[in-house]
């Protein structure tokens, strides 16, 4: 089945075409930018480096900005996954939820609208070993994000390995924070997987934060050969 | 030991991962799980699980319902049988009732009008399904939400059906029905 991914540029969103990877066509990936950085439905830091990692992975890439006002960021993903129907002939959109019913029902409600398949393949997943497979399969992913006590500035950049998941978990048992983040409480930026045939390289980056929320910048990048 | 049942298109599909694993990592928390694609089930092998649980489909597969006549064990079957979504489609199918068109995504409320083993009073599920089915002869409903039947049993066996997904939200059904 010719299937398209929506696209973050994050971990989940890329390990989900990973596993599409397998078992599917990936005929292209959808980003929809959303200029609110609070967007309901749409990982926000660095979305804009999506291109440079669609280059890097190979697949084609469709994006879509959106002012990201709650519903409106509906229509626009609409919109986005009919242009992919129209260009690539997909059949199918696959998405990275995990524990998201916001999400993931607003997306199968699109997806019936349009008359096309809906995949979730990482649906309901255990966070941490989410993480564990990430890292086992050679993704090479940092943080980019962090929106949550207690993480602060220095978790920024930090590539995720063993340690980092074991310092996540603690913070899950002390703090019941989701050792994934997909509550929002840490964005994360793919920079190398298997499937990618060139890695980002990050040649300059900013860091932006206060107290328990910042995000780490990536202004400059380039892929470079594996 | 207890089988799930992939109810999906086709075996090693996408969509196994999100619905038959969920599943499985609810229930094997009790006992033993092993899963099979519906179309390598066989009647001569029922017999040896102890429960099974036939999970749901993505929004669009109903390609199962083309398939009724592979789950006819289910008539004759006495092991305890768990339908989720597309497997309480099933499960209407092969006692003959018919399947209409009723669309419920997201998070529904769901009340109890049958005391039953698995669940009490009013709770909040979550429904991905575009089809439901007429209640059978032999079944009696358990749950419902404001659209339709959202839960049945065999007025006889251990033939239980669930419209929602109890392996997103509600696990404890299903280690309720494991637990049988």
């Amino acid at each position: 089945m010719r299937l398209g991914v929506l696209f973050s540029g994050g971990k989940d969103s890329c390990y989900a075409l990973y596993k599409a990877q397998k078992t599917d066509e990936v005929a292209c990936l959808i980003s929809v930018i959303s200029k609110n950085k609070e967007s309901y439905m749409f990982h926000t830091p660095n979305i804009s480096l999506t291109k440079l990692q669609a280059e890097a992975i190979g697949i084609p890439l469709i994006q879509k900005s959106t002012e990201g006002r709650k519903e409106d960021e509906l229509k626009d993903l609409k919109s986005a996954i009919r242009d992919a129907i129209g260009t690539h002939k997909i059949e199918g959109i696959v998405t990275g939820a995990i524990e998201s019913v916001y999400q993931a029902k607003r997306v199968q409600k699109i997806c019936n609208e349009l008359n096309i398949w809906c995949f979730n393949p990482l649906w309901m997943k255990d966070q941490k070993e989410l993480l564990h497979e990430l890292v086992e399969n050679g993704f090479h992913i940092i943080i980019t994000g962090i929106f949550a006590y207690p993480l602060d500035e220095k978790w920024l950049g930090r590539k995720i390995d063993e340690k980092v998941i074991d310092e996540l978990a603690v913070l899950e048992e002390k703090y019941q924070m989701n050792p994934a983040g997909e509550g929002g409480e840490i964005e994360t930026t793919v920079i190398d997987a298997p499937f990618f045939k060139k890695r980002v390289e990050i040649i300059e980056s900013d860091i932006k934060a206060e107290g328990n929320s910042g995000v780490l910048v990536i202004k400059k990048a380039k892929l470079v050969s594996k | 030991m207890i089988l799930v049942i992939d109810m999906n298109h086709k075996k090693n599909s996408l969509a196994f991962s999100e619905f038959v694993l969920p599943i499985i990592s609810v229930a094997e928390k009790t006992e033993v799980c092993v899963a099979k694609h519906y179309s390598e089930t066989t009647q001569k092998e029922i017999g040896k699980y102890s429960k099974i649980i036939l999970s749901g489909t993505t929004l669009k597969d109903n390609t199962y319902l083309d398939d009724v006549d592979k789950f006819m064990w289910i008539r004759k079957t006495d092991v305890h049988v768990l339908g989720i979504c597309a497997g309480m489609q099933i499960i209407g199918a092969v006692f003959d009732s018919g399947v209409r068109r009723c669309e419920e995504i997201g998070m529904t409320d769901v009340e109890t009008v049958k005391k039953n083993p698995l669940f009490s009073g009013k709770f909040s599920a979550y429904e991905l399904h575009s089809r439901v089915i007429d209640v059978p002869e032999d079944f009696c409903v358990l749950a419902k939400s404001k659209k339709c039947a959202q839960a049945i049993k065999h007025k006889r066996k251990d033939i239980y059906g669930v419209l929602f997904h109890p392996e997103v939200r509600n696990r404890e059904i299903i280690e309720r029905f494991v637990g049988l």
